[in-house]
């Protein structure tokens, strides 16, 4: 037999293999670098440097974007969308705020009925979705409206309290490797990466790539939808849990759990998944919103006045949308153009 | 492993289909033995599509019954048939753009290792099937999305293979293909017939029946006709039998419709992004230009071009005579060009399914009956009747959505739509691919008429009965430029599968591309 | 020419039936709520919605969406109050309104280039957008003393009665309406639109410049939007931060509700007249009920937004389901 040609040929295989795993985490690596060059500028611009209280807040406030961002990612990749991202990440926040006292084993199981409620209501959106086939857009739409209204009725007004250990373990960075950015990691590592190894995790990029043919090869369609949305409640809810760990209170603000939700399609938009579904994934979420939340510190950071965060926002938004419009001009048939 | 059971290994009985009033199989029979290849033949509507759905669990069969290897089955999606062992090629490929070849392969059977997909046995396991069909030149993590159509053909064949199924059923699974692809495919499928693998071909291509098939089965109108050994039936009677009524001569007489003088549609030197490389081609007024050559080697682009849906193209285009820089199909579509343009794909990009016939009749023509932006009705209307009977377009869903009508009703709906911008220049591509032969007729018939009215002709098919049939002269395309151009005499199947491989086939009359007239 | 599929005309049909559900629920609860005032004023609360709601529909017919609407509102209510700021007093009021509606057709004149030129995805492009459009806002406003007065005209308008009986609000809408559905039944550009929302690439290859008509939608889009923004300023007598952000989860809901499809390509105006009354109508008797008041009895505390939200969001899927469901992949 021809070995020498065989392993020519597997030879050329590997490398083939590693330029097309370049190729499909072309929009990760964008999101980390550009998150990097941010976070360097940020640091470098600090009075005293890149101390551990300066990483450790920024980190805080990037993990809560990131967990939603890591929520909406799940139901982007099937072709869908979850609007009630941000209203799960507020209800956990005013059920965490109720249930999470006490002592040790109380917290413990006051974060599982976080973590529970956070997955019952991935599981309403999916059931809706998937067995009444309503559109997600609506679909999340209204359930968005129902859970800000349940978390209306636990918070009617801003207050509760959470377990100070428990809080302050979230919060706060060990020999500075902050405690939000190792819960970021054990979600991609415990949670994100085994789904996408799964079954279901692969039936979802499927589904998301296209649906009919996805149909046609017996793919699980309806079980993968299921389990997309259901785990984006999961993530959505450690964020809720994450927020009451950093203000000690539960809140139900409308136009908090709007914003997230919206910044969350955002973040994974610049993290390089796809609005059409199929291509994309967590991690790059998570440098999508770390790169979001950077904005601001950066505002600060040139003395610009952080209530102008949302123009910043919006114009690097508009930005990285355009960076992939330049894509447009390589297209030589108009045809690819449009769908 | 050849099946011991003397029956039938699969076998349908008496099923039906209605899809709302349309009867789509009515009460058909069909049987298939392991270790055959049984051809089931059709005209677009005759069934053979809704058979195939049913048996690959994609639809469910209102009555009848399913026996696989003796036992009554039911599949209640396509992952149960899977199941079972029958493994289907569709017409439009199953397959996931997004997602290697290796993920799209193993998509229904992942290897597993503690739960977690193991991705070196896909990958293997994707290899060792490409290899076995021929595509060795496909690597397993290219997305299939980037893939050309005829490599995704083969990664489609490779993934119905990859379950090791009982039943295979290819659907128009080789349209795509180039020749060299075909021979191999056809090698390997008798290769599995002979380890006792049924097979059912659906096809349109008579001689790949011919060269494949042990038996075959006619259905027309969704009703079973007859089944027969291959080869004890001639052509003519098998297409007497699909269409049910005498089969006159396929083509209208060509010739006497070309007009002297200056050319409609003169091209030199077009190029475009390492695809065209310097074709030049003049079109006279009344003339059937036919384009040959294997699927891919530039006719759907050089078409594009022409219709101003390509950026950077380079060489000149002269319109009756005058220079013209074509740079959308809106400036294409004016009438001081007078171009049109038939697409390949007639759901996507010539139809928008959901509107009305009506509608879609006169989606090109708008600006002609319309004034201030606002559309006069009754004009519209006039235009729309004139177009309907002309192409005797069935007049009793006019109102209903396009999705409702047959495929061929659908093809004429979107040559109706360019009518009415009254082109003189028209540009087709593939316009009869998966038509029924009787709407085949009525298009030929239609291309004629053009022709005497002066209009030229660019007509670009896969089919080479067709473009004998129908062109007064055939320009071959190989490799981005036009190799040959036949007319006359030479204008033969022959001659056509030599240009079109490129083989220097000196027969008389056949000559290089025909030289620009200074 | 009616389009004649049955799913629209069952989900309109649907909602003018809710429509009749709620009156008489409200009716029930309160009698004699429905005299000829509660229903104007009705109908002057929907005429915002059904404003701002005109040029979503068009987007979304088109298969877009159009995110910028909350900013879009606070910009055509800010830049028509500050007109008199920018163009000195005189100029100022007499150009206040068709200044305000100017900002929301740049806004949308923006958005259009972006996903027609540039073809970003709208759901994010109109994201950006509105975040700049706050920003902006919040930078106008912070630089020196908000002119937040509305004018005089302004008040009017959104105040006054030209005709005895009828709110402006409710002729603004009514001309509105009848412009678009003029639009959308009788002229070329309606046809393209819904064949955009169809399929982009067959009206592309029909010769048909498509981007042109994306820019316009998404510039009436804008339009409708800052002129809502306009009325509301003139409404309250002022223009305030944040407020155009109630308005873009019910305009989405009305449009849906009113049986035009998300996806685009399907819909009528009359089905988004019947949402829009629909939403109104749902939030007037919610109050009208004032359902806290029977928890209350019983011992538990709820502000009565729960009630609105969890109602809205319950609403919305009951009557989608009864016609908003997609097709089964048999």
């Amino acid at each position: 037999m021809n070995t020498t040609h065989d392993r020519a040929a597997r030879a050329g295989r590997r490398s083939g293999n590693w330029r097309y795993w370049f190729a499909a985490q072309r929009g990760v690596l964008i999101a980390a670098a550009i998150f990097i060059v941010m976070f360097a500028v940020y640091g470098a611009a600090q009075p005293m440097g890149l101390s551990v209280d300066v990483v450790n807040t920024a980190a805080n406030k990037g993990a809560l974007l990131a967990l939603v961002a890591m929520a909406q990612t799940l139901p982007v990749l099937t072709g869908g969308l979850d609007l009630s991202v941000g209203m799960i990440f507020m209800l956990a926040n005013c059920l965490a705020s109720t249930i999470v006292t006490g002592n040790a084993g109380m917290t413990a199981l006051g974060i599982v009925g976080v973590l529970a409620a956070g997955l019952a209501c991935g599981l309403v959106n999916g059931l809706i979705v998937v067995y009444g086939r309503l559109q997600p857009l609506i679909a999340t739409l209204a359930t968005s409206a129902i859970y800000f209204g349940i978390a209306l009725a636990l918070r009617p007004q801003p207050g509760g309290d959470i377990n100070g250990d428990f809080a302050d373990g979230m919060t706060r960075s060990t020999l500075g490797v902050p405690s939000s950015v190792l819960l970021i990691v054990a979600a991609l590592v415990f949670v994100w990466i085994p789904y996408r190894n799964s079954t279901l995790g692969r039936a979802a990029y499927a589904v998301g790539s296209s649906e009919p043919a996805a149909y046609m090869s017996g793919v699980p369609i309806a079980r993968a939808k299921l389990c997309a949305y259901t785990l984006a409640g999961l993530f959505a809810a450690l964020g809720g849990l994450l927020l009451t760990c950093i203000t000690f209170s539960g809140e139900a603000r409308a136009a908090l759990g709007g914003e997230y939700t919206l910044n969350s399609i955002a973040a994974l938009v610049i993290g390089g998944t796809s609005l059409f579904g199929g291509v994309g994934g967590a991690v790059g979420s998570v440098f999508g919103a770390f790169v979001m939340r950077t904005v601001g510190d950066l505002l600060i950071v040139f003395n610009i006045n952080p209530v102008l965060q949302p123009l910043f926002v919006g114009v690097v938004l508009l930005f990285a949308v355009s960076l992939g419009s330049l894509r447009l001009l390589r297209v030589r048939n108009k045809l690819d153009l449009y769908r | 492993m050849a099946d011991a059971k003397p029956g039938p290994l699969l076998r349908v009985e008496a099923v039906t289909k209605h899809y709302g009033g349309v009867r789509a199989l009515e009460n058909v029979q069909f049987a298939c033995r392991s270790g055959s290849i049984h051809a089931l033949l059709g005209e677009n509507g005759a069934g053979k599509s809704t058979l195939i759905k049913v048996l690959s669990g994609v639809v469910q069969p209102d009555g009848g019954r399913i026996f696989l290897g003796g036992e009554p089955v039911g599949f209640a999606s396509p992952k149960a048939a899977a199941d079972a062992g029958i493994s289907c090629i569709f017409q439009e490929l199953s397959l996931l753009p997004d997602l290697s070849v290796a993920d799209n392969i193993c998509i229904a059977d992942r290897p597993r290792r503690f739960g977690r997909i193991d991705r070196a046995a896909e990958r293997r396991r994707a290899e060792a099937m490409l290899a076995l069909i021929g595509g060795d030149d496909i690597h397993p993590a290219a997305p299939v999305g980037g893939l050309p159509l005829s490599r995704q053909q083969l990664v489609e064949i490779a993934k119905a293979l990859a379950r090791r199924p009982k039943v295979l059923i290819l659907d128009e699974a080789t349209s795509a293909l180039t020749a060299a692809d075909v021979e191999r495919v056809f090698a390997l499928l008798k290769r599995l017939r002979t380890e006792g693998m049924a097979i059912i071909y659906i096809s349109h291509r008579m001689h790949e029946i011919a060269e494949l098939a042990d038996e075959c089965t006619v259905f027309r109108n969704g009703r079973y006709v007859e089944t027969f050994a291959a080869g004890t039936r001639s052509d003519e009677a098998i297409v007497e039998m699909m269409i049910g009524r005498e089969y006159s001569s396929a083509f209208p007489p060509r010739g006497g419709t070309i007009r002297e003088g200056a050319p409609a549609l003169a091209v030199r030197k077009l190029s475009w992004a390492g695809v065209l490389k310097d074709v030049s081609l003049d079109v006279r007024p009344g003339e059937v230009v036919g384009l040959g050559g294997l699927d891919g080697q530039g006719q759907r682009e050089f078409q594009l071009a022409l219709f101003g849906a390509l950026i950077g193209v380079s060489g000149e285009i002269e319109i009756g005579g005058k220079r013209a820089k074509i740079k959308s199909p809106r400036q294409a579509k004016s009438s001081a060009l007078g171009l049109a343009l038939i697409p390949e794909d007639r759901k996507n990009e010539g139809l928008m399914l959901p509107m009305t016939v009506r509608e879609n009749l006169s989606f090109a023509a708008l600006d002609a009956v319309s004034g201030f932006g606002r559309i006069d009705r009754k004009a519209e209307g006039e235009l729309i009747d004139d177009v309907v009977r002309r192409l005797a377009i069935k007049s009793d869903g006019l109102d209903g959505p396009v999705a409702a009508l047959s495929g061929g009703n659908q093809q004429k709906v979107v040559i109706g739509k360019w009518l009415m911008t009254k082109p003189r220049i028209v540009l087709l591509n593939d316009p009869t691919r998966g038509i029924d032969v009787g709407t085949k007729q009525e298009i030929y018939q239609l291309l004629r008429r053009l022709a005497e009215q002066g209009t030229a002709i660019l007509f670009y098919s896969t089919d080479y009965d067709e473009l004998i049939g129908c062109c007064d002269r055939v320009a071959v395309f190989y490799d981005g430029t036009i190799t040959q151009v036949l007319e006359g005499a030479a204008l033969t199947d022959h001659n056509l599968v030599g240009a079109a491989l490129n083989l220097n086939a000196g027969t008389n009359g056949s000559h290089g591309p025909r030289e620009a007239t200074p | 020419m009616p389009r004649s599929l049955p799913k629209i005309d069952v989900a309109t049909l649907t909602a003018f039936g809710c429509i009749v559900v709620l009156l008489l629920v409200g009716t029930v609860a309160k009698p004699g709520l429905l005299s000829v005032g509660y229903i104007v004023q009705q109908l002057l609360v929907a005429s915002f919605l059904g404003t701002i709601a005109t040029g979503e529909m068009i987007v979304i017919l088109m298969g877009q969406i159009d995110l910028s609407i909350p900013w879009t509102i606070g910009m055509g209510g800010m830049m028509a109050t500050g007109a008199t700021g920018i163009f000195g007093h005189a100029l100022g009021v007499a150009l206040a309104i068709p200044f305000g509606v100017a900002c929301g057709v740049v806004v949308g004149l923006v958005n259009g280039l972006g996903v027609a030129w540039l073809r970003a995805p709208s759901m994010i492009f109109t994201l950006g957008m509105n975040a700049v459009a706050q920003g902006l806002m919040v930078w106008h406003t912070g630089g020196f003393a908000p002119q937040d007065r509305a004018t005089g005209l302004m008040i009017a308008l959104a105040g006054g009665q030209l005709i005895p009986g009828v709110p402006n609000p409710l002729l603004v809408w009514i001309a509105l309406g009848a412009a678009t559905v003029y639009l959308l039944t009788r002229t070329r550009l309606g046809r393209y639109i819904y064949a955009i929302g169809n399929r982009e690439r067959a009206v592309f290859l029909s010769g048909v410049d498509s981007r042109r008509v994306v820019l316009i939608g998404f510039m009436l889009s804008g339009a409708c939007a800052a002129a809502g923004g306009v009325l509301l300023a003139g409404w309250a007598n002022r223009s305030y931060q944040a407020m155009g952000d109630p308005y873009l989860l019910p305009v989405i809901a009305a449009i849906v509700l009113g049986g035009t499809n998300v996806l685009g390509g399907r819909g009528t105006y009359l089905g988004t007249i019947a949402g829009v009354i629909l939403i109104t109508l749902l939030q007037s008797i919610l109050s009208v009920l004032q359902p806290q008041d029977y928890f209350a009895r019983i011992g538990i505390n709820l502000p009565a937004d729960v009630f609105r939200q969890v109602v809205f969001g319950l609403v919305i899927i009951v009557m989608m389901m009864l016609y908003g469901r997609e097709k089964r992949t048999r």
